[in-house]
Parts: C-alpha cells; structure tokens; sequence
C-alpha cells in the first residue's frame, strides 16, 4: 500500500502541473474545454491525495512499524484515537494533512463556485494548484511518508505524551483548515487581479471561505492556548511563542479583511486595501507552516533542525508569492483598484472601519516584527537577539483597548456622515452603563489596581453592551411589526440578517475572551511550593493541603502505558472545601536501548496533568513535579539485577512477571514514603471567559457564515444563467 | 471646485484634506514604526550560545541562552533547581540556576532556552523563562535498527 501512497503523490504532482498550465491556457486562449480539463484535475488531485491520506492514516491506526513514520510517531500503546492524530504530530504526515485539506477545499470551493466568476476562477484554479504543486513536490522529494524499512521494528516510539491530549487531535486540523481555506480568497484575488476585475464579486463569491477560514483559524489558537493551559504545566495559555505568533499573523489580517470588505461591497472604497490584506493573508498563512516545519526561529514548536531543505523551499515560494502580489496591486493600482468613492467625514462607519483596520494591522506589524526580531537583529547587528512577553504586551495591550473601542462605535455609527450629537445619542445608553459598571468595579473590587485591565473592562463592558443594545433593538421592532413572541423575534431578526447579527454576536465574545485575558493575567495568583504530605500552601485566600500521594501503573492492550504519580490535594476556602483535585505526572516507557530494563519506565518522556476545578468566577489549577529522586538508585540497582539475570539466560515470559513485581514494588513505595512534591499552584479570575467566550464567538462566527435563503437562490439563479449562456454559445 | 465645510466650522478643498490625513496618518505610522524598532533592541536579550556567553557575558545583563542540557546535571535544590547548558555542537558549558516552572519535556540532553544574567560564577534564569523544545521524535536516530527497504 505504501507503493500506492507514493503512486497517489507523484501523479497528484503531476496532474497540479497539468492543470495549473491548462487552466491558464484554456482562459488565455478561451479555450474552455482546457479550463474544464484543469478544474478536473483538482479534483482529481482532492481524490488521490485523499487515498494516499486514508493509506497512511490506516497505517498508524494497525501499527505497520514498516512505514518509518509510523514506528517514529506511535505504538501499540498509543490509543487508537491518538494513533489518528499521531500522523499530524510528523513533519511528513502534517505536510500531507496541509496538501490534503487544501485539495479537498479547493474542490470544494470550485464545486460551490462553479458558474461563478467564469474570467477568474481558472486562474484561481492554477493558484490553488500551483500551492498544491509545491506541496506534493515537498512530500515526493523531501518529506517522504510513505518511506518504509524491510524489517518492521516489534514497537514503534510512541506518540510525544504531550500530545495526548483531545484539543491536540483537532488544533493542528483546525490551523491547517484555517490556512488552505485562506488560500480561496487569495487565489480568487489573484485571479480578479489578473483579469483586471477586482469588483465586489470576488468578495462575495469567496466570503464564505473567507469566514470558515476565519472561524477555523481561530477555533484552532484557542484549542491550542486550552491544551497549553491544561497541559503544559505553566498554567498559561499564550507566551508570545514564534509559531503562536505565526498562527495568530493570517488571524489578525484576516480579520482586519472581513471589515474593510464591507466598505469595498458598500462603497466601491479601499480596492487596494483589501486586495492587499488578502494576499497578505495568504501569505502568512504560507508563513505559518513554515515556521512550525523549518525550525528557522527558536521556539518551543520547532520539531526539526534548522538548514534543512524545506526551509529553502517555503523561503523560495513566500519570496515568489511576495513579488508575484506587489507586482499585481502596484500594476492594477491605478486603473481596477482606484477606489470609486472616498472617505466623506471621520464621523462614518467608513471610518470607524479604517481605524479598525489600521489597529488590527497594528498589532498584526507589532507581532510580525517581535517574532523575526532575531533575523532582523541578525541582520542589522550581526548578533541573535529576541523579545519577550513584555515587549509584546507594551504594544498589544493599548492597541487592543483601542480595537475593543471601536467594535463598540463601528457598527453602530451610520455610513458616509454622522455628527458627534447623533453618535452620541446612539451610544449614550451602552456608556452610561459602562460607566456605571466601572464605577461598581472601582468600589466593590480590586480592579482598579490595574490601570490597563480597569480600562478594559469598561471598554468590553461597552461593546458588549451596544451589542446587546443593536440586538434588543432590532428584536423589539421586529416584535412591534409582526407581533412575534421575544424569542421567536430574536431568531427572526437573526435570519434576516446574519452576517449584522452574527457579527454583534462575535463581538460579544471577543469583548468576553479580552475581559478573561485581562482579569487572568492582572490578578493571577501564582505561587511555586514544595509540600509534603499534610502540609499546607496559602494562595489566593485558598488553601491547598497535599493530603496524599498517589501511583499508579496504566495499562493499555496489555502493555504497560505509562506510570502515574500525583496526589490528592484538598482546597478550602472559608473554612469550606471547595474543591479535592488530582494532579498527576505520567511517566511513559521510551525504547532507548542504553537504558536498563527498569530505567526506561521513568527516564523517559513525563507529562503533567493539572488538578483544575474551574469556575464562572475562578480556576483552581495545580500542577505537580514529584520527586522520584529517591527511586532511582532502587531503579539503578534493578537495571543491574536484570541484566544479570539476562546474561544468565532468563526468558522473557519470566522477566515480564519480575518486571511486573518490581514496578508494582516502586509503585507502592512512592505511595507509603513519597518525598516532598513541588507543586505550581495558580488561582486565576475569569480563565474560564476566555473559552466560554470563544464559544459564543464560535456561534457568531457560524450565525454569520450560514448561506441565507436569499443567497442559496441567488447561486441557484448564477448556476441557471450560466447553463443558458453555455448552451446558447454552443448553439 | 466644490468645497466642503467641516465640522468645526473650516471649509477646506476635499483633496487637501485627504491629503493632510495622508500625511498624519503616515506621520504617525512612521513615529510608531521607529519606537517599535528603537524599543525592540533596548529591550531584547542577545541570543547566546554557552561558549559566547563565557566569553562575552557582563553582570546584569539578560542574554537568551541557548543550548543542550548536560546529561546528569539536573540537581532539585530548593523550590528551583540548577542545570549545566552545553553547545548544540560542543562540550562547553555553563550553570544555570532556575526558578520557576520547568517544562514537562524538560530533562537531560533536551535543547532549552533560558534567559540567564551573570550571578558570579554561575547564571541565574529568570523566573519562568525556561522553554523546552517540543521534539517531534523521541528516540536517538541511531537507535533504530530499521534499515530502509
């Protein structure tokens, strides 16, 4: 099967070179049966590189060690859902997942598109095919997953523990997502440049695309800042990391394009703008992956050496996107791009937008230039040299103050002109009760001890508010017209207009998850302590009593999974328990030969698993780094007892049973006299807003996205008129 | 030429007016680029590895150390512990003194980053900076007996 695998890549290579070269040949010389034969061909490519995808994926899920990847990246102990996620957490299977999940939405966007944007969707079709190329060229060449060995090794190395975990099954799946899907737009725009029609027709064929990718980019960083928070053991959930960065890059653009989108459909303003963002967008989406696989930038995430190949390949294909898209925006600058209208007054929506705009670039610039500080500084100054978390925070923190502002004025304020008076009359009752919850947080909390954060809340506070404020409104009117019932209102006026009202809904949550963010990281408690059994930490006016230690030994299909050691830990507050938590840390066999029969079951790879209680008002969170010090000269000397008894001829049947006795023997030692443990104990307000408000953001995101009647029949219409005009040109 | 009248009360020809946003706006973009560049060298830490750091390190100075962790050399002492961080490609190396919280994949022969200021002899790291590299396989290459087919 891996011969078929190999197969289904190298003739995916080929047909993206074919198609990529008949589609712009067929719209070149309107020769549509060429464009036909190159849209063909991405489907095609969808449908072979899904063959090669489920190969692999079958390999891991039955454990062929004969696919080198599989015997590097999972075991017969991994979990069988874990073993499906395993093929991402390789360079070689998350470059496939990339070239998948790009053919699948291409095909799926073209599917959806076609009839639409006849002039530019063959060269979209070349782009996307062009991107697909690159890829299936990175996995023939370089990447190789389909590499198999004669022999099979009898258990492969395992999944990294770090990544067991259900959030890490689906974050990579959901960036990647992200990114292919911003790859439509910006093959779309591509096209619309090339064709020299760059109206609002691309925009609202590929808006769809553009929020899924929007949406899923997004579903994606929070999953990633849950598992950090949950699992790393810090107790934080975004470090400024160069590859958090790099996700969060195409984020930002991104977003910054769903609003200025709005000016080009409403006002034929800001063509250059947009087109840029868009390709801007594309490209930092190219930029992401690249970071995660070429290791260029010291990071956490980085899995491979530096100088590698595929480093040269994604620099060689930005520099070519780079180029291709200035040339494309600066020659069409002054003809299809002139903007049809300008900016009347600074008190507009068309301004509030801009602003937006502006700041979300901003912070996007601020970002960019923090995490390639070190190639910078290296090139200016000869030296490496980076930025920490301080430095971001200096410029993030205000430019989201701002930002959060303006999602509170934006929607609200009227197209072209208003005056300061009737912006004011609209906004007068979302900032009275602002202020009056600001006032509530000077007198009756802490808040006010941090200037940045008290600013926050009152901001959030006031664009939540206008949200609210929009959608009681509409739901009042719509109940005064038609007689509806609240609830029924509320849906009513949603469906009408689910891109306005899934918009506030968005809003909503974004203020939501900002409130979580500021509150978490200004009144955090953290204190890092070394308890033993019975003793007691005071945090945060919690106290924590390490009650008693735990092991385990966890077992799998048999084999043994890994060895746990915790303890449970009793939390009161006022006299009260509140919560018993259990943090643990897993300890999982690794296959090094050099290390003893008992050593491989506690020097290898361990991984935290937090105690959290988590609440509306607070997490409780604790994590534990036991102490096995004490065990391992009792490890050492049962490493030697072993290796004599194997130099002496004992059978692995009888060294499994002595195995078995002598874990089970270290297992309960640590439970009767386990050493003092050091503990990180967090207690942190509103962590819990940040996820609640990403599930609100979620919902927003996807009340927005949903087609509308009216849109579905549109497309219907677009299909039927196309079908005419093509049956007409043959008659 | 049509002429528009502001809001404070000015009247002003529509492309001067957008001219003179123009000019703020890219004022104020380029005041801002340059403190973003002028901050991001005051306050970044030149990224070391052990053997620069032995030669160049001065007293109270952050540097971003990074490097290998000595096999053996990880000893609890304390609510922290100290390590020895070595070359990539080399045996030289130096102690660190680490507070904070330790990385689950943090252990010997594991590649870190640190910021660390000289303390004397040794290098202490500040609080929470330790960062372990999430390594995609788990096993010395050289382990494997697997042949290519």
């Amino acid at each position: 099967m891996a011969t078929v695998g190999q197969a289904c890549l190298l003739i995916s290579l080929g047909l993206c070179g074919y198609g990529a070269v008949a589609s712009v040949y067929g719209a070149r010389t309107g020769r549509d049966a060429f464009v036909l034969s190159g849209r063909r061909s991405l489907f095609a490519v969808a449908g072979l590189v899904t063959v090669a995808f489920v190969i692999l994926e079958a390999a891991f899920l039955r454990s062929d060690f004969h696919y080198t990847v599989v015997a590097t990246h999972s075991s017969t102990t991994t979990p069988w859902y874990y073993r499906l996620a395993a093929m991402w957490s390789s360079q070689q299977g998350s470059l496939l997942l990339w070239v998948f999940l790009l053919a699948v939405w291409s095909s799926v966007a073209m599917l959806l598109l076609r009839g639409r944007l006849r002039d530019v969707a063959p060269y979209a079709t070349a782009v996307q095919l062009g991107l697909g190329a690159f890829f299936c060229g990175l996995l023939v060449f370089a990447a190789q997953p389909f590499e198999t060995v004669a022999v099979a090794p009898s258990e492969g190395i395992g999944l990294n523990p770090l990544l067991r975990h259900p959030s890490m099954m689906i974050h990579p799946v959901m960036l990647y997502s992200g990114y292919t899907l911003f790859s439509i737009p910006f093959a779309f725009v591509v096209g619309a440049l090339i064709v020299r029609r760059v109206d609002a027709e691309w925009i609202r064929a590929t808006r769809f695309f553009s929020l899924a990718a929007w949406l899923c980019l997004g579903f994606g960083i929070i999953l990633g800042a849950r598992w950090s928070y949950s699992e790393l053991g810090w107790g934080g959930y975004w470090a400024w990391d160069p590859v958090e960065n790099a996700s969060l890059l195409p984020w930002l653009t991104g977003t910054a394009f769903l609003h200025s989108v709005m000016i080009q459909e409403k006002r034929g303003m800001l063509k250059v703008w947009n087109a840029s963002l868009v390709l801007a967008t594309g490209i930092l989406a190219i930029l992401g992956t690249f970071l995660v696989r070429s290791g260029i930038l010291d990071s956490i995430h980085a899995f491979v050496e530096e100088g590698n190949t595929i480093a040269w390949a994604f620099t060689s294909l930005i520099c070519a996107l780079v180029v291709t898209s200035v040339y494309l925006v600066v020659s069409r600058r002054n003809d299809v791009l002139r903007s049809e209208a300008h900016l009347d007054s600074m008190f507009s929506r068309e301004a509030a937008f801009l602003a937006n705009n502006l700041v979300l670039v901003g912070v996007a610039f601020v970002v960019f230039w923090g995490t390639f500080f070190p190639l910078i500084s290296e090139a200016l100054t000869g030296k490496k040299a980076a930025v920490g978390p301080p430095w971001f925070d200096q410029y993030v923190v205000p430019l989201v103050l701002i930002l959060v502002l303006l999602s509170g004025i934006g929607p609200v304020i009227a197209w072209r002109r208003t005056t300061p008076g009737r912006l004011w009359g609209t906004l007068r009752g979302p900032v009275i009760f602002s202020a009056v919850v600001g006032g509530l947080l000077v007198l009756f909390t802490n808040a006010a001890s941090d200037l940045q954060s008290m600013i926050l809340f009152v901001v959030a506070t006031f664009a939540i508010a206008v949200a609210v404020h929009e959608l009681w409104r509409g739901m009042r009117a719509r109940q005064l017209m038609t007689g509806e019932h609240a609830p029924q209102a509320l849906v009513s006026l949603v469906k009408r207009n689910r891109r306005r009202y899934g918009g506030y809904i968005v809003h909503i949550g974004i203020s939501l998850i900002f409130i979580g963010v500021a509150a978490s990281s200004a009144f955090q408690h953290t204190r890092d302590v070394v308890l033993k059994p019975g003793q007691s930490a005071r945090v945060g006016g919690y106290t924590y009593t390490y009650l008693r230690p735990t092991a385990k030994i966890e077992q799998r299909a048999g084999e043994l999974e890994r060895i746990t050691l915790g303890s449970k830990i009793r939390v009161v507050h006022g006299g009260r328990q509140v919560a018993l938590l259990s943090p643990t840390r897993g300890y999982y066999p690794t296959n090094a030969p050099a290390l003893g029969v008992l050593s491989r079951y506690f020097i290898g790879d361990s991984t935290s698993e937090v105690g959290l209680k988590a609440g509306w008002r607070r997490d409780l969170w604790i994590a534990e780094q036991p102490d096995i010090s004490n065990l391992l000269p009792i490890v050492r000397k049962g490493d030697a007892v072993f290796a004599k008894a194997a130099a002496g001829g004992l059978s692995p049947a009888r060294e499994s049973f002595f195995l078995a006795q002598a874990l089970n023997g270290l297992v309960a030692r640590y439970r009767q006299s386990a050493p003092p443990a050091q503990f990180r104990i967090i207690v942190s307000p509103l962590t819990g807003w940040i996820w609640f408000g990403a599930l609100i953001v979620l919902f927003g995101g996807f009340t927005a996205a949903w087609p509308n009647a009216g849109a579905a029949r549109g497309l219907s219409r677009a299909r039927y008129t196309a079908r005419v005009a093509r049956d007409l040109g043959r008659a | 030429m049509r002429r528009c009248l502001g809001y404070w009360g000015t009247s002003m020809d529509p492309a001067r007016k957008r001219l003179i946003r123009l000019v703020v706006a890219l004022t104020a973009a380029l005041l801002l680029a340059g403190a973003l560049a002028y901050t991001s060298f005051s306050a970044s830490s030149s990224a070391v590895t052990p053997s620069q750091l032995l030669t160049s390190a001065h007293a109270g100075q952050s540097y971003q150390l990074t490097g290998k962790v000595v096999n053996g050399s990880i000893v609890h002492v304390g609510d922290g512990i100290t390590f020895r961080v070595r070359d990539r490609a080399g045996s030289t190396s130096v102690p660190v003194r680490y507070t904070g919280a330790i990385p689950d994949p943090f252990r010997d022969g594991r590649e870190v980053i640190v910021n660390v200021k000289k303390d004397g002899s040794a290098y202490v790291g500040e609080k929470d900076s330790l960062v372990t590299k999430c390594p995609s396989k788990f096993a010395d290459p050289k382990s494997s007996a697997a042949q290519p087919a």
